[in-house]
Order: structure tokens, then C-alpha cells, then sequence
């Protein structure tokens, strides 16, 4: 199902990808031999951002029961591409998440209750795009990819090296603004990474009803681009996918295309019933493909992880939880007259009376 | 009224390294009608330059040059061709200020010539902009003049908000004497033509048939150029209609909830005592845009502007038989 990725074939700028997902680490924690893995440094740190990560969305699906969330997408078993793909950027790089990819928002440094605001509804965003480079996550599907190559492209105009990388599901690459994406990315060699979760579902709907390709990363040579095909349970490899694409981008090279072959874990959201669609059976093989798993075997055998370390992650992730269940526990601020203040630079005249009317309203 | 356009990206080119122009077919050739003539040759490739043929694409990635600091203005080459960029526009460049409180600016004109009169075969000469004015967060602006056409382009590419700008093609060959200025607010309506007796309220293509029909009216007729569709200036449509006590709005687009419907409703609502007759209407017929030898029949008229005008009730006194 997937196959070790050789030197070439991991830092090739190929148009087609590998016929079967590239490998790093198996599921059993072993690495190939002769495996270019990233440093140890970086793989630790890949497995303790994936371990607070996980953490992290249990604590947001448990704040949906309590009321606290509206709603939450989980990200469970997709952490080597919510980390993965984020620890391979600088900070002058952007990241282009969508409503699924609240792991990767915290991992990239964004204050996790400032992350929560589009679910927990108090406002549609809660955190400064420009503080971590991380754009608004988009709900709308695909149509933040055309962002993504604007914000590359527009890099390059103005001579900085900036990278754009954007994330998107399965589902997404469907969607017209993707192939518009592709090519206006493909046509300006912009410096912008598209890596595709393709966590098997959109919503409800199989992988087989959404495309007739060979693999979505097959689609990259309809427009010019290099295409990966990755396994995307594999940290290590989504790591060294993303950066090399990352570090071709900013050498002038053009986009990528990166298929992530992954799983959801959970339901689309909370409120969504997963056994209607699919036999646990298909669960249960993902569950032995872990991320998490993978990478702590691997760690424990090569002597980098021991029981004490382990506790370490552990003890960080749950303070990291327990604060951001402590400050979820308050009740957001929320200032009705904020509604008409940021439509425009300036509100116009008919949105200073509207504003007047709800204040008089609240007035009595 | 296509020079003036083209002296206004030219001059804000110059002005404000910013500012890029881009589009479909408006480098080398200049637009397919001249719009952006010798802009390319001038400022070069990295500033005005053609894209893959996508709509949606052109404003997606302006969304995102603009939230990496540049100011692009993009051009639909027709109106019917800016619907596949409607979400772009709706969900994304209308609503990110908001969604960030402001921290996100994305000050982008999108260039639509719209309208008909010049012949065009299907999907060349619908005028859309009820579908933007609804969105808050645009601004939606049409000249009705050259002067203005510069004045207001200028006004658009300075703005910080995003700013549909809506050319009345059949105008871009039109002329006038006026100079090349800036300095009106693009928020703001003009009186085109002073007059007592009956407010006239156009704006784009129609600017030039209201003050044709002015002219033949035997009433005096105040023609206002709305200049701004979003927001709407209030202030000046209502200041005009208390003084002539009647008011008559024009536009090419289908009327039923056309944008003459949203000025009707206003007006009355902030003017009802002074009005001597109900607002009037004159637009186009709730069709989908005719064929090129039938639209004529359309559009409306410097007739169908008088016949409006004749309608306002000007008997005052009401008989009532046998009381």
C-alpha cells in the first residue's frame, strides 16, 4: 500500500508521482534503510506537537458536548499532516488552513482559544492573520487555494521569498477554484505548496465518487506542477515532503502538489454520524496506521524516546488542555456594536444609524 | 469616456508602485476595448499583465496579492463573464475585513463594463449590479461621465475597501469638455442638472438619456447622477426630492428588485410628506437580456423617461363626483 521513498524519488521535481504512497517510517516504527529521515531534533519535536495536538482536538470535541464549541471538525489520526506540513515552514511563510486544520493553526503558534473563535462562534476569526502568517480558516472549500497562490505571487513580485502553503481535503480538489489554483500557480511558477489530506471522506461521501484520476496527485501534471504521493500517516515523510517543496518554492522552482493519503478518525464533526457511511472495520485498520504510534515506536527503538520523555509530552499536553478548557470555561466577551464596525473602513452613514437602533434596543 | 478610464490606471500606476493591473487581455492587446491600452509597454509585465482565462482565479489571487500589500485592479471582460467570480467576490473579498475586524484590507477594484446598447450578442450586456449592492462590504460604483469615469476610477483604486466599478459601456466612446480631476468622495451623488420641479435619479449608462430627457421635459427637471450605488448617498437624493416634491429613478437592469426599488423604498420612507406622487420607476423589462436587434425595445427611453414623468400626478386637485 505504500512503498519506501528512494533519495530520488523524495527530492525529484517529477510532474507524476510515485504509482504508490511514499514512505519513511512503516507503521511499525521501522525506517527504510538508507531512509533520508529528517534530524532527530526535528522528529522529536514532530512527535511531542502531534502528541499536544491530539490533545488539544479531544479537549475541542469535549468542549462541543459541554456547549462551549458549536461545532468541531475533528483532525484525529491526520496529525502527521496538521504538524508535519507546519513544522516545515518559516515564519515568514503562510499558512492557508481550512475548518479542519485547528491542530495545525496551534502548532504553527496561534493562541488556541483565539483559535476556537469561528466555533465557538463569538466572531468569525479570533486571531491576527499577520501575527503567525496564518490566513482565516476558510469553510468555503478550495476557494482559499486562489488566496494562497495571490499571496505567493505577490511575494515574488515584491522580491521576497516567501512560501504560501495551502491545505485542502479530497473533497476540495473537486472544486473548480482548485484546478484555477493549480494552473494560475502552474502558469506564474508561484512559490505556494498545495498539500491535499485526503483523509478518504468528504463528509460522507467516498474517495471513489469524488475522482477517476489515478491519485488526486496525479492531477499536477495536467498543469505543469510537481506531484507527490505520500503516505500521510507518516510524520517523518509528510515533514520532508512539505519542506522540500517548501525550499524549491522559495528557490524559484515552482509549486508542488502534495497528496497526503490519511484518515479521519472521527466523524466529519460532532454532529455527524460516520456509522451511516462506513464499517468500523475500516476504522480499526487506520487506528494500526497511527501517526502518533508510528513515531513513538520509531523514537523508542532508536533510543530518543524513553519513559520519562513520554511523561514529559504527556504532562505538557494535558496543562495545554486544561488551560484552554479553563479559559473556554468564561464566557467570551461579546460587543454588539462590533457588528458594524468592520464592514467597511469606515461605517457608512446607514450602518451608524443601524448601529444607534440595536443600541437603543439593548438600551432598554 | 475609454481615455479617461485608461488616464486614471495609468496615472494610479504611476502613483503608487502598488497598484497592478491584470486581467484577461488587457497587456499587449489593452483590453478588449482599449480600457488598458499601452499600460503594459509602459509599466511592464510585473504590473499590468494577462491570466489564465478564470474569473474566479483574477479575484481569488487579487484577494491574496491584496493581503500581501498590493493594490490590484482586475477587469471582467464583460459583465455576464463576472459570475463565475461571485463567491470569491461575496464570501471572500466583501466579507474578509470583517471576518478579521479589520486587520485584513483588501483594497481591490474589480472593473466590470456592464450594460447593453452596443449590440452585443447573449451574455455581453447585462447590467448586474443589484447582485453586488446587496453585499455588504463592497462598494459599488458606476460614472455616468469621462470626467467622472477618472474621477471616480482614482477614488476606487485609493479606497480602502473593495470596490466594484461598474463602466456603462455603451459610454465608453461618449465625450466631454470637463477636465481630468479628483477630489469627489466615491461615496458621495452629484446634481448633473438643477431643476424644481422633478427629481430624476439615474446613474451609469442612464445619466446621458435622463439629461436628454430633461431637456425635452416641459417641466424642470433636476437630474442627480447616483455615482455610488453602495452605500447610498441619502443625504443628496433625499435633500433634491423634498425640494421638487416628485421623483422618477432610471436604470437598464430588470426592475422587479432592481436596484430602483431599494431608491423608491428610501425615498419614500425619509420623504413621504413631501411627495406629491409616488416614486416612479423606469427600467428595463423582466426579461433575460434581449438579442441585439431587439433590445431597443429594453431599454429604457428618453420617451418612456417623459411618459414617467407626465404620470407624477402634476393635477393636484382630486374631484370627488356626486359629494
Amino acid at each position: 500500500m505504500s512503498t519506501v521513498a528512494t533519495p530520488r524519488q523524495q527530492f525529484a521535481r517529477d510532474l507524476l508521482p510515485s504509482d504508490e504512497p511514499l514512505q519513511l517510517i512503516a507503521p511499525s516504527g521501522e525506517a527504510a534503510p538508507g531512509a533520508h529521515l529528517p534530524p532527530d531534533d526535528v522528529l522529536i519535536d514532530l512527535y511531542r506537537r502531534m502528541v499536544v495536538g491530539r490533545r488539544f482536538d479531544a479537549q475541542a470535541t469535549a468542549l462541543t458536548k459541554q456547549g462551549r464549541l458549536a461545532v468541531y471538525p475533528s483532525s484525529r489520526g491526520q496529525e502527521a499532516c496538521e504538524v508535519g506540513a507546519v513544522a516545515a515552514l518559516q515564519p515568514r511563510d503562510w499558512l492557508f488552513p481550512t475548518y479542519r486544520d485547528c491542530v495545525a493553526i496551534v502548532s504553527r503558534g496561534v493562541d488556541p482559544v483565539e483559535t476556537l473563535s469561528l466555533l465557538r462562534g463569538d466572531w468569525h476569526l479570533g486571531y491576527d492573520p499577520y501575527a503567525h502568517h496564518v490566513a482565516p480558516q476558510c469553510t468555503p472549500l478550495a476557494t482559499n487555494t486562489l488566496h494562497a497562490v495571490g499571496v505567493a505571487h505577490a511575494a515574488r513580485l515584491k522580491g521576497e521569498d516567501t512560501v504560501a502553503l495551502v491545505l485542502l481535503g479530497d473533497g476540495g480538489t473537486s472544486e473548480g477554484d482548485t484546478h484555477e489554483a493549480l494552473n494560475f500557480a502552474g502558469v506564474w511558477k508561484a512559490p505556494v505548496v498545495f498539500l491535499v489530506q485526503n483523509n478518504g471522506y468528504a463528509i460522507s461521501v467516498p474517495m471513489s465518487k469524488q475522482n477517476a484520476a489515478p491519485s488526486l496527485a496525479h492531477k499536477g501534471i495536467g498543469y505543469g506542477v510537481a506531484s507527490m504521493l505520500i503516505d500521510g500517516n507518516d510524520p517523518a515523510m509528510v515533514y520532508a515532503a512539505v519542506q522540500s517543496a517548501v525550499a524549491a518554492a522559495r528557490a524559484g522552482e515552482g509549486p508542488t502538489l502534495i497528496e497526503a493519503r490519511t484518515y479521519r478518525i472521527e466523524a466529519h464533526t460532532n454532529a455527524d454520524d460516520a456509522s451511516r457511511y462506513r464499517d468500523q472495520d475500516e476504522v480499526l485498520q487506520w487506528l494500526a496506521r497511527d501517526p502518533i504510534d508510528r513515531l513513538e515506536r520509531h523514537l523508542t527503538a532508536r533510543g530518543l524516546l524513553d519513559a520519562s520523555a513520554r511523561d514529559h509530552v504527556a504532562v505538557e499536553a494535558e496543562a495545554a488542555a486544561s488551560s484552554l478548557r479553563e479559559r473556554m470555561n468564561a464566557d467570551p466577551k461579546l460587543d454588539p456594536a462590533e457588528l458594524f464596525e468592520h464592514v467597511y473602513a469606515e461605517p457608512t452613514p446607514a450602518l451608524r444609524r443601524q448601529a444607534a437602533t440595536l443600541s437603543r434596543e439593548l438600551a432598554q | 469616456m475609454a481615455r479617461a478610464l485608461n488616464q486614471a490606471l495609468a496615472d494610479a500606476l504611476a502613483d503608487d508602485e502598488r497598484v497592478l493591473v491584470f486581467g484577461e487581455d488587457v497587456g499587449p492587446l489593452g483590453g478588449v476595448f482599449r480600457i488598458t491600452d499601452g499600460l503594459a509597454a509602459r509599466f511592464g509585465e510585473s504590473r499590468v499583465f494577462d491570466t489564465p482565462l478564470a474569473e474566479a482565479g483574477i479575484v481569488g489571487t487579487a484577494i491574496g496579492m491584496a493581503m500581501n500589500g498590493l493594490r490590484p485592479v482586475v477587469e471582467m471582460q464583460f459583465d455576464a463573464f463576472a459570475y463565475p467570480a461571485f463567491e470569491q467576490i461575496t464570501s471572500h473579498l466583501a466579507k474578509l475585513r470583517n471576518r478579521t475586524r479589520g486587520r485584513i484590507e483588501l483594497p481591490v477594484v474589480i472593473r466590470i463594463p456592464y450594460g447593453g446598447g452596443i449590440g452585443g450578442v447573449e451574455h455581453h450586456s447585462d447590467s448586474s449590479e443589484a447582485y453586488f449592492v446587496h453585499t455588504a462590504g463592497l462598494r459599488v460604483v458606476t460614472p455616468g461621465t469621462p470626467a467622472d469615469a477618472y474621477d471616480l476610477l482614482r477614488a476606487a483604486i485609493d479606497c480602502p475597501d473593495p470596490v466594484i466599478f461598474f463602466e456603462p459601456k455603451r459610454r465608453y466612446w461618449a465625450k466631454d469638455s470637463a477636465p481630468l480631476t479628483t477630489g469627489t468622495p466615491v461615496d458621495r451623488a452629484v446634481v448633473r442638472r438643477p431643476g424644481a420641479d422633478v427629481t430624476l435619479i439615474a446613474y451609469g449608462p442612464m445619466v446621458a438619456t435622463a439629461l436628454e430627457a430633461a431637456g425635452e421635459a416641459d417641466v424642470d427637471v433636476e437630474v442627480i447622477d447616483l455615482r455610488s450605488l453602495a452605500p447610498f448617498d441619502d443625504a443628496t437624493v433625499c435633500e433634491s426630492v423634498r425640494r421638487t416634491g416628485r421623483a422618477v429613478v432610471v436604470h437598464e437592469a430588470p426592475g422587479f428588485l432592481g436596484y430602483g426599488a431599494e431608491v423608491a423604498a428610501r425615498v419614500t420612507e425619509q420623504c413621504f410628506h413631501y411627495l406629491h406622487a409616488p416614486v416612479a420607476r423606469v427600467t428595463g423589462f423582466d426579461i433575460p437580456y434581449p438579442p441585439p436587434m431587439l433590445e431597443e425595445h429594453h431599454l429604457p427611453s428618453v420617451d418612456r423617461i417623459l411618459d414617467a414623468i407626465e404620470r407624477l400626478q402634476w393635477d393636484d386637485t382630486v374631484e370627488f363626483p356626486d359629494e
